[in-house]
């Protein structure tokens, strides 16, 4: 079967439309973000960005060609490259303001911390949809889940990268607690998390304490992430109801947003179009984590539907912790908003998550 | 069959995963609706206060700069503290209308208005709400004139900066170093985390070995300005770390008193408490001001810095290598002693040279020594006596003894740009040059010519440890680190590196042996480095700068100045219980005994001799003058 029909005709248009939607935005947001009142306007980013999403589309397509079934089989072997790359980046990773994040393939660089997101995400629906059951797992069957996120987990942190590390924790309890965790297990987990975690603490040395106080919250660091967060702040609040218009945002002026392209672009987006336009972009990715888990709901295989619930918490998160962020509700990392934020390894991310909802979606009626 | 049963109804169904699934989007809900609720807050109820302080950026940064650390020497007299100065900058947003602004302000600070427009072109890229540095240190006056017209100068600002100001112009310039402006790979490196371009930090001396105690923690300060970018309110304050002090082992009294015996040569000083490695005093001739590289030199004042062929910035202490000359005879004499070669009844006759197959070694005295042993030999500095030392112990044997008392190898001292010093083997000089070792270098090693090459603090080590009876110690120049709180941090330690691998006795004879160089009879510096006083123990060298094969008759006097051998002095007092050791090196001095010996004696004198009732020394004065008389 080389072509079926049916797949053209049950192929999930309105996912991309809200998909193609986001990313027009994104890319008029960056526009303001790198020209707005910039002493030097940064057009080669905006140029960047629409390379990237060039290249996002391929892979997005590449993503959807093949039946997602496939992926079952190549769970291990995608896993086991996505480890390699993140120990390759621990030896021969690029320094990037103090952490080891990049490897550098030839004219362009890579964060393998992003597609290890989805080598995980492809190991648990693998692993989960085998043995599921309404009792849910009991603690010796995690384990091997617990293994499997831990490995990437402490190379993460070792770059460092709490944010990524952090949302790679989040992304995997949100599919474990899908497929739900047997309720003795549960209440164990629970009480042995509230006995440890004070007992880390206790033994963490006092540097790292406070960064993990400022990491939760940035009003202790009033000079530095403290700052950062009222700035935003005062932006999205300035936006008030209308915005200041396109293109007229004054915050975005360099060094009062940081990171302006990348990790607040939300608030360029809420100065300079209001409430009409954040309220409208945060509906926006509403209906697009409902529309993802709709994918999951569709599909009457379990790997299927664990893979969509997986790629679809991972933009959920992404997408509360950053604007939760720029608000001032969330702690401050680097974690890019999917289809709007500037960078390479997150478009590409993005795309191949919506090239992978794309294929559950479109795949829901055929059998095996 | 109740089990299949069982496994079967718990088993996941689709019906199952979507009730699941229902779950998920109640939560999932549940967080944009705190999103929008967040949202609402901040655009709509509170739009009006954020619209507000968006206008001009309202809310900026402003830093607090950390006082660096001050240095002290070792009884508390303070060499380096921060002065105050004045700093005119100008935030662009706030300078509206900015020609007549600039126009104003040039009149002020005496600059064109086209020097401060250049000024601030240069500084492309900076956001407009960032204040621009377009002058630096301005005199009081200009001050108060421009505090007079503030209200005329919007976006002007003037900021007190503290500055580095070193109190001793050119004292101890090499050990203390100096500040100066980070560059943009140091920015890079990675190493100075905390550090921004603009940035004063330590380049040279303790300021670079010290930095991290020294520099402190910036602070800074949130605060809410009005329209005219004035500071309205504050509203947190994270205070800076002023930086810990730090004291020096020196005695900045001695410390002048060396720089004064150096003046106007090319040398340099080590004076080390042989009991416990403290450097006392260490000074390099000629020294510069350090603090031009503060407050910004000229290109003129560089090039006579760089140009300058005595090489003022060279720590010759440390950084310059020269061969030991006649000094090395106290390795070669511990060597032979030690491996049995010689005793103290070991005669040898010195006719004045020294005959190795064909070549003739000659001894420094034409007529010759006579019969010489061991005592005598170090007394008159006798060549050939160790010539013949040198020739049965070898090159190896002998690179051993030296390498053991600490040459060839830095000394580790909590110094910049310490030079290595260098001991040749045969395998060294193989490897080297392809050529093998010729017996004649050996003849030529032993009396501390040729390859062998010594830092003046290598030397003073190795003095210090004859002085105290064999313990090498490592020589350190940070006597305590005290936060700006008075607690101690650190304190001074002595550290032994190693011993010198001689018997007692043998060090004894060869101790014996430099108390005859300055109070024998025939002594090399008998009449150059002794004192009514006290007894001082040293030994003179002289290191020759070039070849004077075929010319050998040519006296000193004769040379030109720079082709002149480097004279050396190294010496400890008082001979019995030593309390101080010296190493003198004036470069092109011709003779150790008349170039160095007397530095080191006077030094000795100040030490031991010259001191006040209270136990420090008198400084540089009129009745110290009348002492030495």
């Amino acid at each position: 079967m080389m072509f079926d029909r049916r797949l053209v005709q049950n192929f999930d248009w309105g996912l991309l439309l809200l998909v193609f939607l986001l990313g027009c935005i994104g890319l008029a947001i960056l526009y303001s973000a790198v020209t707005a009142e910039t002493p030097l306007p940064q057009k080669k980013i905006f140029i960047k960005q629409l390379i990237w999403f060039s290249a996002g589309l391929a892979a997005m397509v590449l993503t959807f060609l093949f039946n997602y079934k496939k992926l079952d089989r190549w769970a291990q072997p995608i896993y086991v490259v996505c480890v390699l790359l993140l120990i390759g980046v621990l030896f021969v990773g690029k320094y990037v303001g103090g952490s080891r994040r990049w490897l550098s393939l030839g004219p362009i660089s890579i964060q393998p911390s992003e597609l290890v997101k989805i080598g995980i995400i492809i190991m648990l629906a693998r692993y989960y949809s085998k043995d599921a059951n309404t009792q849910g797992f009991t603690l010796r069957e995690l384990f091997k889940p617990f293994i499997l996120v831990l490995i990437p987990f402490a190379l993460i942190v070792k770059q460092p990268d709490l944010g990524t590390a952090m949302l790679l924790v989040l992304i995997a309890c949100s599919m474990t607690m899908f497929v739900k965790i047997e309720r003795r297990s549960l209440v164990c987990l629970v009480a042995f998390c509230a006995v440890s975690v004070p007992m880390v603490w206790f033994f963490l040395k006092e540097y790292q304490k406070r960064r993990i106080l400022v990491f939760l919250d940035p009003d202790r660091d009033p000079l530095g992430a403290g700052y950062h967060i009222i700035q935003s702040k005062i932006a999205i609040g300035s936006g008030m109801i209308a915005g200041k218009g396109y293109l007229k945002g004054t915050q975005n002026a360099l060094s009062f947003l940081p990171e302006e392209h990348t990790d607040f672009i939300f608030s360029v987006l809420a100065e300079e179009w209001g409430f009409i336009g954040s309220g409208l972009l945060i509906l926006l990715f509403l209906i697009l984590i409902f529309w993802g888990l709709k994918v999951a709901q569709g599909c009457r295989e379990p790997f299927g539907t664990i893979l969509a619930v997986g790629v679809t918490a991972m933009i959920f998160w992404q997408v509360v912790i950053n604007i939760g962020m720029t608000m001032g509700l969330m702690p401050v990392v680097g974690v890019p908003l999917p289809l709007i934020s500037y960078g390479g390894s997150s478009v590409i991310t993005s795309a191949i998550c919506i090239g992978l909802l794309l294929n559950v979606s479109m795949r829901r009626f055929l059998l095996n | 069959m109740t089990a299949a049963l069982e496994k079967y109804l718990k088993t996941a169904d689709h019906d199952w995963y979507k009730q699941r699934l229902l779950g998920v989007m109640v939560c999932a809900l549940a967080a944009f609706v705190v999103l929008f609720v967040r949202l609402i807050y901040l655009q709509v109820i509170m739009g009006d206060e954020y619209r507000r302080l968006s206008l001009n950026n309202r809310i900026r940064l402003q830093d607090i700069e950390a006082p660096r650390g001050l240095i002290h020497d070792r009884n508390g007299d303070l060499l380096v503290d921060n002065r105050p100065s004045f700093d005119v900058s100008i935030i662009l947003k706030d300078a509206a209308p900015l020609d007549q602004t600039i126009a104003k302000l040039s009149r002020h600070l005496d600059m064109t208005s086209e020097d401060l427009f250049a000024k601030i072109k240069r500084t492309k890229g900076v956001s407009s709400y960032q204040p621009i540095v377009v002058k630096q240190d301005i005199g009081r006056d200009v001050l108060a004139a421009i505090e007079v017209h503030r209200f005329d100068l919007p976006g002007v600002d003037v900021n007190v900066r503290l500055r580095r100001h070193y109190l001793n112009e050119q004292s101890s310039a090499h050990l203390i170093g100096y500040l100066s402006e980070i560059s943009s790979d140091e920015l890079k490196s990675g190493k100075y985390e905390e550090r921004r371009g603009g940035d004063f930090i330590g380049k040279f001396g303790a300021e670079k070995a010290f930095e991290n105690y020294l520099q402190g923690k910036r602070g800074g300060r949130q605060v809410e300005v009005n329209a005219n970018g004035q500071v309205v309110r504050i509203l947190k304050t994270v205070a800076a770390t002023p930086g810990q002090d730090i004291y020096m082992t020196i005695d900045q009294a001695l410390q002048k008193k060396a720089e004064a015996l150096l003046e106007g040569q090319a040398g340099a000083l080590v004076a080390m408490e042989p009991t416990s490695g403290r450097i006392l005093a260490l000074a390099s001739s000629p020294s510069f001001d350090q603090n031009i590289f503060v407050n910004g030199m000229s290109y003129k004042q560089w090039d006579a810095l760089i140009g300058n062929p005595y090489r003022p910035l060279e720590n010759k202490a440390i950084q310059a290598e020269y061969p030991p000359g006649s000094t090395y005879k106290i390795i070669t004499a511990l060597a032979g002693l030690q491996e049995g070669i010689i005793d103290a009844d070991t005669v040898f006759h010195c006719p004045g040279h020294y005959r190795l197959g064909n070549r003739v070694f000659r001894c420094w005295k034409r007529g010759g020594h006579g019969k010489v042993h061991i005592i005598k030999a170090i007394a008159e500095s006798c060549d050939v006596f160790f010539y013949q030392v040198g020739r049965e112990l070898g090159v190896d044997r002998l690179a051993w003894y030296a390498k053991a008392a600490g040459l060839g190898a830095r000394t580790g001292i909590n110094l910049d740009r310490e030079a290595p010093g260098l001991i040749p083997t045969a395998a060294w000089k193989k490897q080297r040059t392809g050529v093998p070792w010729q017996e004649g270098e050996t003849l030529s090693i032993a009396i501390g010519q040729g390859f062998n090459l010594a830092t003046p603090l290598q030397m003073a080590v190795l003095t210090a440890a004859v002085a105290n009876g064999g313990v090498r110690y490592s020589p350190q120049i940070l006597q305590n680190i005290v936060t700006a709180d008075g607690q101690i941090l650190y304190s001074f330690k002595p550290q032994v590196v190693g011993k010198l691998p001689v018997s007692k006795a043998n060090l004894e004879l060869v101790r014996k042996g430099l108390w005859e160089v300055v109070n024998g009879k025939r002594g090399t510096a008998r009449q150059t480095a002794s004192l009514e006083e006290i007894d001082i123990s040293g030994k003179t060298g002289t290191a020759q700068v070039f070849s004077r094969k075929g010319q050998e008759s040519m006296k000193e006097e004769e040379i030109e100045d720079h082709l002149k051998s480097h004279a050396w002095f190294v010496a400890y007092a008082p001979s019995a219980h030593p309390k101080i050791a010296v190493t003198v090196i004036v470069e092109h001095g011709a003779h150790g005994s008349t170039a160095a010996a007397p530095v080191a004696r006077e030094l000795i004198k100040a030490y031991l001799i010259d001191r006040g009732p209270d136990g420090l020394l008198k400084a540089q004065s009129a009745d110290s003058l009348s002492l030495t008389q």
